[in-house]
């Protein structure tokens, strides 16, 4: 009698570690097929752009219908609208950060800018488009420009700004705030002295993701600034540009002459594809080294 | 001094706190003015109308029947409510099949006495005319031009914003189109995501899910013409040799790109949620006896279920909103789908082929930015109802 319960329960727990290493198994399988696709997707851009990246295809502009030439247009144009939606987005997104974790009365008043703030970044980026085209192109009317351009991708990446920015500032112990201003610091200096260098490394890594964000992005772009194609570069901040994954839309979906199209896909594909990998390791780098620099001091 | 200089930072601050929710009012604001403007625009193109003659019996027409009409789907009075009679389609271009030159005058100045002539004399005869055409007085009915209508765009079943003389605006092929996708695309990366989260919180080591979590970060950075563009060259050719289709841009294809990525928000969102179940519960679990995957399925599963609802949820708002990719995949075809493996056309899509072309604050502009407002609804619903799901776990 007792032996059968003691077989039982070996069989049992027998049935149960099966059943835990098939589950686990089948987990293991899955996660390592997403990994495959990442590299799958990495793997054949980069295979198949190399051999069209060379220091001509960067520097100079595209030529005979965009069947020959370079991206260098395209690349200044994504690196202009960097620029302008951050000088645009993330000293707003920052203050609007720091309002929120240090100003606002905890409660409702948080409650409703965080649910604003979430429902900003879930807007989908082609209603960002639509509303840029609305209220910079045609009534503020800046025109078809990198103004225009600019904002349209500031407003899309202002919640990701908001949230590190909070997130920094959150992680920061409050006895260090009260410790400024027992020393009879306002709260202003005690933000600008204590909080704000504290918070910088996490805030910045945001940044640079925000940044990066930024750069992919086509469809806010598509109504509000971005050209098929430029004969020269943009003189000013109402001048359209080209971008570099508008150009790559452009050259993989219409045109006259696909075969030669596509290896200048490739190749403007990697592009972007390198400037996100290397926006995210900066990220990772910077997050990297600002920890080990707080556990030794 | 000093004070008033931190009054005005406090202020400052203050205004930039509320810069999401002005853009959201100011976002509602522009896109319903433009969008709105649709259902003040007639049915039938400006400046034109349609002149019925007297025994035909019909007073009015919904643009779909119009649209019938001319393309000669329909083709008897009956089939609309009036008389048995064939219907008689007459376009400005046909007048010279009934009339010469010479009858119409050098300047075609007698060209709107001929066609009132016409239509009074031809039965079942149904004439597009510009209204200047139309003389005062002549024994011919009009269609009473009605404005387009909410049903109309709604349970429209057409999308074809350049037919003439009544452009289509039904929105139906769309909105089946994008939830299709959608919906197809969660499906298969439902199993995917529910499984890298389970692996990354439960069963790997830390030092894997070091590893994983930079990759699950770098995919979701991954620009979406960049997904387009595999999409096009790799998994677009690919659905069409496997499935041995005619052409392999269609719904499925825009499923999986989709799939790959919503990927990154529902492991995220998923891994949280597991990995806030308390130790104590685990530990409580694993004592009892409890298998580790049995502790997963039975404790921190149910545990977490809200979070891992809001996951699928937004990844599902990820895959509505997405537009380039699904541009570049989905073929495109603005008809109401019967299979996954058609070609298929979503809101976005729609939005970012055609605003290019359509004429600033015309009807068809309209339109699009009403689709906008459409697909801001549907993700502004999808957001709260993940803050609902989750202010329940609190």
């Amino acid at each position: 009698m007792d032996n059968l319960v003691i077989k039982n329960s070996i069989s049992g727990s027998k049935a149960k570690r099966r059943s835990q290493l098939i589950a686990f198994g089948l987990f293991r399988l899955l996660s390592l097929c997403v990994v495959l696709i990442l590299f799958a997707i990495l793997g054949f851009i980069i295979y198949k752009g190399i051999g069209v990246i060379s220091w001509d295809f960067i520097t100079t502009a595209p030529e005979d219908g965009m069947t020959g030439g370079g991206i260098w247009p395209a690349i200044v144009g994504t690196f202009y609208l960097m620029i302008g939606s951050a000088l645009f987005a993330f000293p707003i997104g920052i203050m609007s950060g720091i309002y929120m974790n240090e100003y606002a009365p905890k409660g409702k008043l948080v409650r409703f800018i965080r649910v604003m703030t979430n429902n900003l970044s879930g807007i989908p980026s082609i209603v960002f488009g639509l509303f840029g085209m609305a209220l910079f192109v045609n009534y503020l009317g800046f025109g078809d420009s990198i103004l225009a351009g600019s904002l349209t991708l500031g407003l899309l990446c202002l919640p990701l700004v908001i949230r590190t920015t909070e997130e920094a500032l959150k992680a920061i112990p409050d006895g260090l705030r009260e410790g400024s201003r027992a020393l009879g610091a306002t709260k202003l200096q005690t933000i600008w002295h204590v909080v704000l260098p504290m918070g910088m490394p996490n805030i910045i890594t945001g940044l640079i993701l925000a940044l990066g964000r930024v750069s992919g992005e086509t469809a806010p772009i598509l109504f509000t600034c971005a050209a098929y194609f430029l004969p020269q570069l943009p003189h000013s901040m109402f001048d359209q540009c080209m971008a570099l994954p508008y150009h790559l839309y452009v050259i993989a979906t219409s045109g006259t002459d696909m075969e030669a199209q596509l290896p200048l896909a490739y190749g403007t594909a990697l592009v972007l594809i390198v400037i996100i990998l290397a926006v995210n390791l900066l990220a990772n780098a910077l997050r990297k080294y600002f920890e080990k620099k707080v556990k030794t001091n | 001094m000093k004070k008033y200089f931190e009054k005005i930072v406090a202020g400052i601050l203050t205004c930039s706190g509320f810069v999401t929710s002005i853009t959201i009012v100011l976002i509602v604001l522009f896109l319903f003015t433009e969008a709105f403007g649709l259902f003040r625009s007639k049915v039938i193109e400006d400046g034109y109308v349609l002149a019925l003659n007297k025994g035909t019996a019909v007073s009015k027409l919904n643009s779909a029947q119009i649209k019938g009409v001319f393309d000669e789907e329909i083709t008897n009075w009956k089939q609309l409510g009036g008389k048995d009679l064939p219907i008689k389609v007459f376009r400005l271009e046909d007048i010279t099949r009934y009339y010469t030159e010479a009858e119409l005058g050098d300047a075609y100045e007698h060209a709107g006495a001929k066609i009132c002539e016409l239509v009074e004399k031809t039965p079942g005869i149904i004439a597009f005319v510009p209204a200047q055409f139309i003389v005062e007085g002549s024994n011919i009915h009009l269609i009473k031009d009605n404005t387009i209508s909410l049903t109309d765009v709604l349970a429209g079943a057409e999308w074809f914003p350049t037919a003439t003389p009544a452009p289509q605006f039904g929105f139906l092929p769309l909105i089946t189109g994008t939830l299709w996708v959608s919906l197809f695309a969660i499906l298969i990366a439902l199993p995917f995501g529910l499984s890298v989260s389970i692996y990354m919180s439960e069963v790997a080591a830390p030092r894997t899910r070091n590893i994983l979590k930079p990759i699950i970060e770098l995919l979701s950075g991954i620009p979406s013409v960049v997904y387009g563009f595999f999409g096009l060259i790799v998994i677009v050719p690919f659905i069409q040799k496997l499935f041995d289709l005619p052409v392999g841009e269609t719904g499925l294809a825009g499923s999986v790109v989709l799939a790959i990525m919503a990927l990154p928000t529902i492991i995220t969102v998923t891994e949280d949620a597991m990995r806030n179940c308390p130790r104590a519960m685990r530990e409580a679990s694993l004592a009892l006896g409890a298998s580790q995957w049995q502790t997963i399925y039975k404790v921190v599963i149910p545990y977490s279920i809200s979070g891992i609802t809001s996951g699928v949820v937004l990844g599902i708002g990820r895959a509505i909103g997405e537009t380039m990719a699904v541009l570049m995949v989905t073929g495109n075809a603005a008809v109401i789908p019967t299979t996954i493996l058609e070609p298929l056309r979503t809101i976005p899509a729609t939005i970012a082929a055609e605003l290019g072309e359509a004429p600033a604050g015309g009807a068809h502009y309209q339109a699009l930015f009403l689709l906008g407002v459409v697909l801001f609804f549907i993700t502004l619903i999808i957001n709260f109802s993940v803050e609902a799901i989750s202010s329940k776990r609190k």
